[in-house]
């Protein structure tokens, strides 16, 4: 039922939801939990393992039982907390872990079986047959989970926001927002963040009578602070912003949602972001949040958290029940009383398990006429799905008395809300006497204010904020803070009593229930402890507590306190499990950002791309660039396709774009110093003019790059790496040259993106460079291979070196980046005489596995030597030292049987070796002795045959030798060969 | 995510560093001179300190600098940065005081102290 | 004689039903420390369980402590995305990790703890050629290594796990992948209470809340720990501390070739069953399966520095999240609930360390990185023979520490089996 006078919702537009199929109404400013309750719908979900029907217990975060399916398709979020959810016209909800209905539910039959299912029952059963595991797993899994997984893709996009601020403020409570203005007053640059959908905190659930600030009611200081801190520039307030992480130096994470109230009319908008904020200073405002009591059936729907029933009262303007008992142990909970007799709410009794009432609260309550049972217990409850009587009785005594009600609201305490605070590496304390952690020892610049601090008396937050928050931010401005204090009428608190565990004698034979979602109850925790399970992480693995999608936030205290008891140690010395992010679940989609499909990885292509689109090619991902895989023509197949650049290119001119090849550009007095360094063969004689091809080793003797290094001139070179390693070359050379060798005077230039470079390949690709630069002479004497020549086209400078992949004549011609479609373009034209074929990465592949030519990451997997490749012949033996040097010396690398680079012949030269294949020599049972693996393997065009390169132990000792190849159905004769298959003796290289 | 105090750019983000092990470990001059034993010692042996680390940083999404940074491997604080070439500062060892540091009870960062 | 904690049976909790679960033993004893020990396990993790339970059920040596400075299966064990394959490309790794998988697969029945080892297959995803190229040889090698494994195309992944996008058109498509179907999951808490139930039950003192604090030595001999709980003797001691390693191998003046990382990693909230397998991608770094319970596990990558502040950056697992959201474009939904990191201890060559040290009776077993849950009971029967006989087995001599030295070592990484 629904106040008239109600504050925040009175002038609102009512509006239209569903709740599992039936429609209901509610007011915008409703969140699904206030509008269904005000609808009378107090069963909304069934529990994971009892399926016990539920209802809504809190108005906050830390529900845990009202959670819903929300929406549908495409919209659909499983396991949202109706507590948190914003009403909006429209809205279909579901409840879940169900079948066929929350009223109906079949998944009951666990609650009659309850006593089979104890804490950890699945790990003493379910053993046998041991091939039955799956089937029973099945089964299993089907029962678990709560809501489903979307079936389409997300229709929504995500945002990440940088935010830097000298004070971040986490609650708005009444510190929070004294907080604020008093940093705002202090020129701070202040961010408050609030998780709700309105600022206030505890202000919402107060009335209008009581507890006021400097004499306005709370929520018309609340206002008049807000008009304050809004017409301030300094001060940004986002609400619907949960603060989620609490990390190193100050970094913290907050999703903010951005349509709460919109609902499903905004596909492909931004429904949240994701704040990453740097601040100088936080202060954590989180307040606390409300314990229940643990006792028999005390998850009926109609039991919920006194306070929350005040905020729906004072807040929502809901009257919950017409006849309510109270249950507490502590003076909050007599508010509630005083909250509904201010709304005519009959409050049929106040149970209380302390003796001696002291606090003022109590006493009004007392002078109301509401009748108080004091060192009383509730020892059970009934009404399935809706609670129908409490049964009460004197602590130690037998006699009960049975009331009824439909309503009960209980409270054990409250836990301030540490989470941050720990995340951040703050440490806690506990404090006995209203058992709580409380912060002890900030690890970062943080202040904890108000009732997250355990601060829980107004005027003791105002004044504790003004003082604590003027000294924390310590700043030397004299601003005027006159005007900005508080007070708050004093009140007498009584102590609370602790009751952990009220009933402790029936607490074997009840239902206690101590984390409601994961339905774990004090006896569960009592069997743990009696198996051995002593240590909070134990217990709370074993039973489960805590680990539901609530993270525990009404059940982790509760537990320590239950094994507390039941152990008779102190909570002090139990400790407790981590507060770990995220304090609220973050969507996936939040976490990635924009940072998926199209954004999901920089995709680098080379200043000919565009051609290749053009000109049908299909790309291979190498590292992060595109590169031309081949160009099939017409109806071609891949191998005909490939077939064809090949030969094209052996018989003729093939065009190769090698833009993507790493080129580091190295200057200074030392560079050839530090190439002999750096590169296993030597460089001191390499004259200007002239390229050298080199094989770069890790320290350990292994072979990470290779590529060809041209001096430019006297003190000028370049170097170039393979495509995917260009990068950590280019910063392993700077660690050398900065760390190690800092007398070596040579500077690096990454300039790969620079230069688009065309290698134009085969017999007839001198033909070009003729044409190309008219008045060169290109004849092997006077432009041999492995020489450079600076040349020019149309007055545009280009580096022209004679060097080969594919062991026919080759001009590699590098070029402004700029202007390197175009002269592909001009290529293109010139060599249309010559059947000029542009060829991918495949055929390359093919051309250099013909001549034997490795690929450093094919032939090579960071265990291989340049020893193992057989090239002994770049090895330096005169060189003192090189990097990797030594470690060639080892025991293991100097092995002769080590694997070792070889050429691969099928004996039946029509099958194509899969790549990847294992060698032996002889088949046996499993499992066959391997003596090596296939690398590179292709059909050759210009052989006629397949062909192989592989790493066989003791290869190069082996030519001539029969090995085999067991593939899954079929083994294939292979011969150890030379790597080399074509021009062993480079005539047509050098022509 | 840190923030690392570049001696050249500044305090920036992690995420635009990286790190490279433990520092001072210098590249032996004599190669030929070692054993099998002295070279895994210089190419894989590490102290891999649980406390003060001295270590090595790059800039690599910066100014492309190498320099050192002096941090509790414990708690992830920074103590110091210095430049490649300078000598370690001498620093007040916050080690933890048993060798893990750990809480002997639970997992939070409880402090075991009950008052 | 040591009275065993009942036997685990349908029956039994029945009969316990029936006294309201007020009669259940302890699944292990808390027990006195004695002054001397025939061996002692420094850490009570899973490999340090196991190592406990194959040297008293192997090897006839019971009178072991196992030493933990917090509570058991409280480091990596219980810290894991709970992954179990042994398609591991060398030779060496193959057998030991397929070992382990062996014991993996009569684990419930052995121990009479349902450890809930779940055989759902684990498949490696290729999204480029070079990917496709690694992936084949290790399905080569392992399957002549009799370790089951199998090629599947694109097509064939989707019919096998269809929430994957196997659109062609996405970033890093899915070109293939391998399948092991022995391969899955296990409730990881469980592994380490059933192995320390099981060791209990033959003699061995299972000692929680004991940090070492130094290693005794005489004359190159191992003679027993210093611990926050006093003096314990003993001529063989076994570390197997994981992330703490180097740190105990300093009180012994020994140096490793490791490091020690955050390793993060987080699950969502729990829903219906929507993924029924364990899906690994190497190059974009996504490592998914759903838990029993319904939450999807979720592996991210390491942090590029040492620490043992057991905190991760954050950028680390959204870079995980992204790739999640890129390849199971369905998740983009769902929450995430749970984070945390662990302490992983990182070799050169990705691979463990399981050896005899210089000082006699000291032997470690370490290095295992992020991806030492799938090996828990090979590593712990393996360790159990080198400390019993004082010389490794066979399947883990490839494993000394020697191998640093001798360059003769077992690289993992340039396979692209990544060791989760």
């Amino acid at each position: 039922m629904r106040l008239q006078n109600n504050k925040n919702l009175g002038q609102n537009k009512k509006i239209s939801f569903f709740f599992d199929g039936k429609k209901y109404y509610g007011y915008e400013g409703d969140t699904l939990a206030s509008a269904l309750l005000s609808n009378g719908v107090y069963l909304v979900g069934r529990s994971f393992k009892y399926h016990r029907p539920r209802g809504i217990i809190s108005a906050g975060c830390e529900e845990p039982n009202g959670i819903v399916q929300l929406e549908l398709n495409e919209f659909t979020e499983p396991n949202r907390r109706a507590t948190e959810v914003i009403l909006y016209d429209g809205l279909i909800a579901k409840s879940q872990n169900r079948w066929p209905s929350v009223k109906y539910d079949v998944g009951a039959i666990n609650d009659l079986l309850a006593p089979f299912f104890p804490a950890g029952f699945y790990y003493k059963t379910f053993m046998w047959p041991p091939k039955f595991w799956k089937t029973y797993e099945h089964f299993i899994r089907h029962a678990a989970g709560l809501g489903y997984s979307p079936k389409k893709e997300d229709p929504h996009k995500y945002e990440h926001y940088h935010y830097h601020c000298d004070t971040l403020i986490v609650g708005s409570g009444v510190s929070g927002l004294y907080a604020a203005q008093i940093a705002a007053a202090k020129n701070q640059k202040v961010l408050l963040v609030e998780q709700e959908n309105q600022t206030g905190g505890s202000i919402l659930s107060s009335n209008n009578h009581d507890n006021k600030i400097s004499d306005k009611s709370q929520t018309q200081w609340k206002n008049k602070i807000l008009d304050e801190l809004n017409k301030l520039n300094n001060v940004r307030i986002i609400t619907n912003t949960t603060l989620f992480a609490y990390m190193h130096y100050n970094y913290l994470l907050a999703i903010q949602d951005l349509q709460p109230n919109k609902g499903t009319d905004k596909a492909n908008s931004i429904r949240q972001i994701v704040w990453k904020i740097r601040a100088k200073k936080v202060i954590l405002a989180t307040g606390s949040i409300e314990r229940p009591l643990t006792f028999n059936n005390n998850d009926r729907p109609g039991i919920m958290l006194a306070n929350s029933v005040s905020k729906y009262l004072n807040g929502y303007g809901i009257k919950l029940g017409k006849q309510i008992v109270i249950f507490t142990n502590n003076d909050s909970a007599y508010q509630t009383v005083i909250d509904c007799h201010y709304q005519n709410v009959n409050v049929v009794a106040v149970i209380d398990v302390r003796n001696n009432l002291e606090g003022e609260l109590p006493l009004k309550v007392k002078q109301l006429g509401i009748k108080i049972y004091t060192g009383s217990i509730i020892s059970n409850t009934s009404g399935r799905k809706k609670l129908k009587t409490v049964q009460i009785k004197k602590i130690n005594q037998k006699n009960i008395e049975i009331l009824n009600c439909d309503l009960l609201c209980i409270s054990g305490g409250w836990s301030p809300t540490v989470h941050l605070f720990t995340q951040s590496r703050g440490k806690l304390k506990f404090r006995e006497e209203d058992s709580c952690f409380i912060p002890h020892q900030a690890h970062q610049d943080t202040l904890s204010i108000g009732s997250c601090n355990g601060v829980f008396d107004l005027n003791n937050i105002l004044n504790e904020t003004y003082k604590s928050v003027n000294n924390f931010l310590n700043t030397n401005d004299k601003n005027n803070l006159d005007g900005k204090r508080y007070d708050a009428e004093l009140n007498k608190t009584g102590k609370q009593k602790n009751a952990w565990l009220i009933d402790r004698e029936n607490i074997s034979k009840s239902k206690m229930f101590v984390d409601f979602q994961n339905d774990v109850t004090a006896k569960d925790i009592k069997i743990a402890l009696s198996e051995g399970f002593q240590s909070i992480e134990h217990v709370k693995r074993y039973t489960t507590n805590g680990m539901a999608t609530d993270q525990g936030k009404t059940s982790n205290v509760n537990a320590l306190g239950i094994i507390s008891e039941l152990s008779g140690q102190d909570i002090s010395n139990l400790g407790t499990t981590t507060f770990r992010l995220p304090y609220t679940p973050v969507t996936f989609g939040a976490m990635a950002g924009r940072f998926v499909k199209e954004f999901f990885d920089i995709e680098r292509t080379t200043p000919i791309h565009s051609w290749h689109t053009n000109n049908n090619a299909l790309f291979e991902d190498v590292g992060q660039w595109k590169r031309p895989w081949y160009y099939p023509k017409n109806n071609e197949t891949m191998d005909e396709a490939v077939n064809r650049e090949v030969k094209a290119t052996r018989n003729s001119l093939g065009i190769l774009d090698a833009s993507t090849l790493g080129k580091i550009d190295l200057k200074g007095r030392d560079v050839s110093e530090f190439l002999n360094r750096v590169y296993t063969n030597a460089w001191s004689k390499l004259a200007i003019g002239k390229c050298r091809y080199g094989v770069m080793l890790g320290d350990d003797g292994m072979v990470i790059d290779d590529g060809v290094t041209t001096r430019l001139g006297e003190h000028h070179y370049v170097m170039t790496t393979t495509t995917g390693n260009a990068a950590s070359v280019m910063s392993k050379l700077e660690d050398w040259l900065q760390t190690e060798w800092p007398e070596l005077q040579v500077y690096l230039t990454s300039v790969t993106e620079q230069f688009g470079t065309i290698s134009l390949n085969g017999p007839n690709s001198r033909k070009i460079v003729e044409s190309l630069f008219p008045n060169q002479n290109f004849s092997s004497e006077s432009f041999p291979h492995m020489s450079f020549k600076e040349l020019k086209i149309d007055g545009v400078s280009c580096r022209v070196m004679r060097i080969s992949f594919t062991g026919e004549i080759c001009y590699e011609i590098n070029i402004s980046a700029s202007y390197a479609l175009s002269l592909w373009n001009k290529c293109i034209s010139l060599g249309e005489n010559y059947n000029i074929t542009p060829y991918g990465t495949e055929a390359m592949h093919v051309l250099r596995a013909e001549k034997g030519y490795i690929i450093v990451g094919q032939e090579t997997d960071g265990s291989v030597t340049p020893i193992d490749l057989d090239m002994n012949w770049i090895v330096s033996k005169k060189k003192y030292d090189f990097i990797g040097k030594r470690a060639l010396n080892r025991s293991d690398t100097v092995k002769e049987n080590r694997k070792q680079l070889v050429g691969i012949l099928t004996v039946d030269p029509s099958i194509v070796l899969e790549e990847g294949s294992q060698l032996v020599e002889v088949e046996t049972s499993l499992p066959m002795p391997m003596v090596g693996h296939i690398t590179s393997s292709y059909y050759s065009p210009n052989l006629g045959r397949s062909i192989a390169l592989g790493l066989v132990k003791s290869g190069t000792k082996k030519k001539g030798a029969k090995l085999i190849v067991p593939t899954i159905n079929k083994s294939i004769e292979v011969e150890i060969t030379s790597p080399v298959f074509i021009d062993p003796k480079n005539e047509r290289l050098f022509a | 995510m840190l923030i690392i105090n570049c001696p050249y750019c500044g305090e920036r983000e992690q995420e635009e560093f990286s790190c490279g092990g433990e520092a001072h470990i210098e590249r032996p001059k004599n190669p030929p001179d070692l054993n099998d034993d002295q070279w895994a010692d210089y190419l894989f042996l590490r102290q891999n300190i649980k406390g003060l680390q001295y270590e090595r940083w790059n800039h690599s999404f910066g100014c492309r600098q190498w320099f050192n940074v002096a941090r509790n491997t414990a708690t992830d604080e920074i103590l110091a940065v210095y430049k490649m070439g300078e000598k370690p500062p001498a620093l007040e060892s916050n080690n933890p005081i048993t060798p893990c540091g750990e809480p002997a009870i639970g997992s939070g960062n409880f402090s075991t102290s009950k008052k | 004689m040591i009275k065993r904690s009942k036997k685990y049976s349908v029956f039994s909790l029945v009969k316990n039903a029936l006294s309201y679960h007020e009669n259940w033993q302890p699944a292990w004893r808390n027990p006195e420390i004695k002054k001397e020990y025939d061996a002692i396990i420094v850490g009570g993790g899973g490999h340090g369980l196991t190592t406990a339970y194959y040297l008293a059920k192997n090897h006839g040596i019971k009178n072991i402590a196992v030493v933990e400075k917090g509570w058991i299966g409280g480091g990596n064990t219980g810290r894991n995305t709970t992954i179990i394959r042994s398609n591991y490309l060398w030779d060496q790794s193959a057998a030991i990790y397929d070992h382990a998988l062996k014991l993996w697969e009569g684990m419930s029945q052995e121990l009479n703890y349902n450890v809930m080892f779940s055989q759902r297959g684990v498949m490696n995803v290729a999204h480029n050629l070079h990917d496709v190229r690694e992936l084949k040889r290790r399905w080569h090698a392992n399957r002549l290594n009799g370790v089951d494994c199998e090629w599947l195309n694109t097509k064939e992944v989707k019919k096998f796990c269809p929430v994957i996008n196997t659109s062609p058109n996405i970033r890093y498509p899915v070109l293939g992948a391998t399948l092991q179907r022995r391969a899955g999951t296990a409730r990881h808490d469980a592994v380490a209470w059933g192995y320390a139930r099981g060791a209990d039950a033959m003699g061995v003192d299972i000692i929680q809340n004991c940090e070492v604090t130094e290693i005794n030595i005489n004359n190159g001999n191992v003679t027993g720990i210093e611990t926050t709980r006093g003096t314990i003797k003993s001529k063989k001691i076994g570390v197997v501390c994981a992330g703490h390693s180097s740190v105990i191998a300093k009180m012994a003046g020994i140096k490793l070739p490791l490091e020690s990382r955050p390793l993060q990693a987080l699950v969502s909230e729990p829903v219906k069953p929507v993924i029924d397998t364990v899906v690994m991608s190497n190059t974009i770094h996504a490592y998914v399966s759903q838990s029993d319970k319904g939450e999807l596990v979720i592996g991210a990558g390491t942090d590029g520095y040492n620490s043992y502040s057991q905190r991760g950056g954050f950028n680390i697992v959204e870079d995980t999240i992204m790739a999640i959201v890129e390849l199971f474009p369905l998740f983009s939904r769902m929450k995430m609930l749970r984070h945390w990191g662990g302490i992983v201890d990182i070799c050169p060559d990705a691979s463990p360390i399981i050896s005899k040290t210089h000082i006699n009776g000291l032997y470690f077993n370490c290095g295992w990185g992020t991806g030492g849950f799938k090996a828990t009971p090979g590593s712990g029967w393996v360790f159990a023979h080198t400390i019993a006989n004082d010389q490794p087995h066979a399947l883990n001599a490839p494993f000394s520490i020697n191998r640093f030295s001798s360059g003769e070592l077992v690289d993992e990484h340039g396979a692209a089996a990544v060791a989760h």
